[in-house]
């Protein structure tokens, strides 16, 4: 029983191990896909980040996020990779829920069930506060 | 200075930090704030946004490489990380109330110490095999492969290692770092965890530690693509380069380089941020 618990451990590790990979891979291209056309339109622009202003609204948010990607501007691409990238973590910890399920341990898969509401919490919840 | 120029050198500086970063064990966050905020003359916020987000990057492509290997311990990182995550959100809260100049105080700081822990030859403890009632309720004890065969161990001092990972996570939502350090010191001198153990749980947990301050983050316009995206990406390629010829170098003299290196940038960032200059 013991043996076949662990294996079943390993084998949901080596999934969480490949998803992590193909997401960073996977932002990582969409970031620079951006960055092509980013640095191709604003290349020549002055780089001012001595002062504060913060992100405009659009680029704040999962929805004006995914609007100005499609809209094909440089900087609503690359958020949009960055966005993919946090969404990497949680991904795994939303897998590693169904995988303690699958082995029958409800302790930690109510452990990881909170961590996925904290994490979701801070993604979507907290710009109403 | 345009923005090509500066993405490119700021990529450049990224490459090095994730290379110093993975070789050491420290991370690249550590060096990547100071270097963008004295460096470069980025706020403090901006930078500590664009750091978050390679911190997740790192993690979640070193933690691929160790998870097959069987060090880490995924129920000790996800019971644990319910205390780091709920640091991580208060301090990237904290982070929104407080001036620059707090942040950089603290930050300082940090490096000093990371910069004593790292100098500091570790404190080697024999763990023994004396189960703790609350670990093992928790199944935390589990067993890695060694060279003579699966090794077992027991996990002590849960509430502790739960407190000290509290800690951590607003660390790392405060400052945009991984605090990799304090959760290797939380499970491997308070909670008797093996230290190679420690280090590969450690890096698991951190890309999750960071995703919940980077929701935050970039709510509340922290996260800044034209930043983030060369510190991404340059110290994406500079960890994965370290994590190849980590098995060659001497680390011995680089973390000792690496610790002056931090003391310098310490010192600097306590002095500015005491003065009010970031």
């Amino acid at each position: 029983m013991r043996r076949f618990t662990r294996w079943t451990d390993q084998r949901v590790e080596d999934i969480i191990g490949n998803l992590l990979r193909t997401g960073v891979i996977f932002s990582a291209v969409v970031v620079f896909t951006g960055a092509v056309v980013y640095l191709a339109r604003h290349g020549q622009a002055t780089a001012d980040y001595r002062s504060f202003r913060g992100e405009p609204s659009d680029l704040r948010h999962i929805s004006g996020i995914v609007r100005d990607a499609f809209a094909f501007q440089g900087r609503g691409i690359i958020q949009l990779g960055l966005l993919l990238l946090i969404a990497t973590p949680v991904a795994r910890v939303a897998f590693s829920i169904f995988g303690f399920a699958l082995e029958g341990d409800r302790m930690y898969a109510t452990f990881t069930t909170i961590v996925l509401i904290i994490l979701l919490y801070s993604l979507l919840g907290s710009s109403m506060s | 200075m345009n923005i090509l120029e500066f993405t490119v050198l700021v990529w450049a500086g990224s490459v090095i930090a994730g290379l110093l970063g993975s070789l050491t064990g420290l991370g690249g966050g550590v060096v990547l704030v100071p270097l963008l905020t004295l460096f470069f003359k980025v706020d403090i916020r901006y930078a500590v946004g664009a750091s978050l987000v390679s911190v997740i990057a790192t993690s979640s492509g070193a933690a691929a490489a160790y998870v097959k290997e069987g060090f880490s311990n995924i129920r000790i990182g996800m019971f644990l990380e319910i205390a780091t995550t709920i640091g991580a959100l208060l301090g990237a809260f904290l982070a929104t109330r407080v001036s620059g100049s707090v942040i950089a105080t603290i930050f300082g700081l940090v490096l000093l110490y990371s910069a004593y822990l790292a100098g500091r030859p570790r404190v080697r403890h024999a763990f023994d095999d004396i189960a703790d009632p609350l670990a093992t309720r928790l199944k935390m004890n589990g067993s890695f492969p060694e060279a003579k065969g699966m090794r077992h161990y027991c996990v002590h001092r849960v509430p502790a290692g739960f407190s000290l990972m509290f800690g951590a996570g607003a660390l790392s939502g405060l400052l945009g770092i991984g605090s990799g350090a304090v959760k290797v010191l939380a499970m491997d001198q308070a909670m008797r965890i093996p230290f190679k153990v420690s280090t590969t749980t450690s890096n698991f947990m951190i890309g999750v530690t960071a995703a919940a301050s980077a929701g935050v983050y970039l709510n509340r316009g922290y996260i800044d693509p034209g930043l983030a995206m060369p510190v991404m990406l340059g110290v994406l390629a500079g960890s994965l380069v370290g994590t190849r010829i980590l098995v060659k170098a001497e680390t011995k003299w680089l973390r000792l380089v690496f610790s002056a290196i931090i003391l310098l940038l310490g010192g600097q960032m306590l002095y500015n941020g005491l003065a009010g200059r970031i």
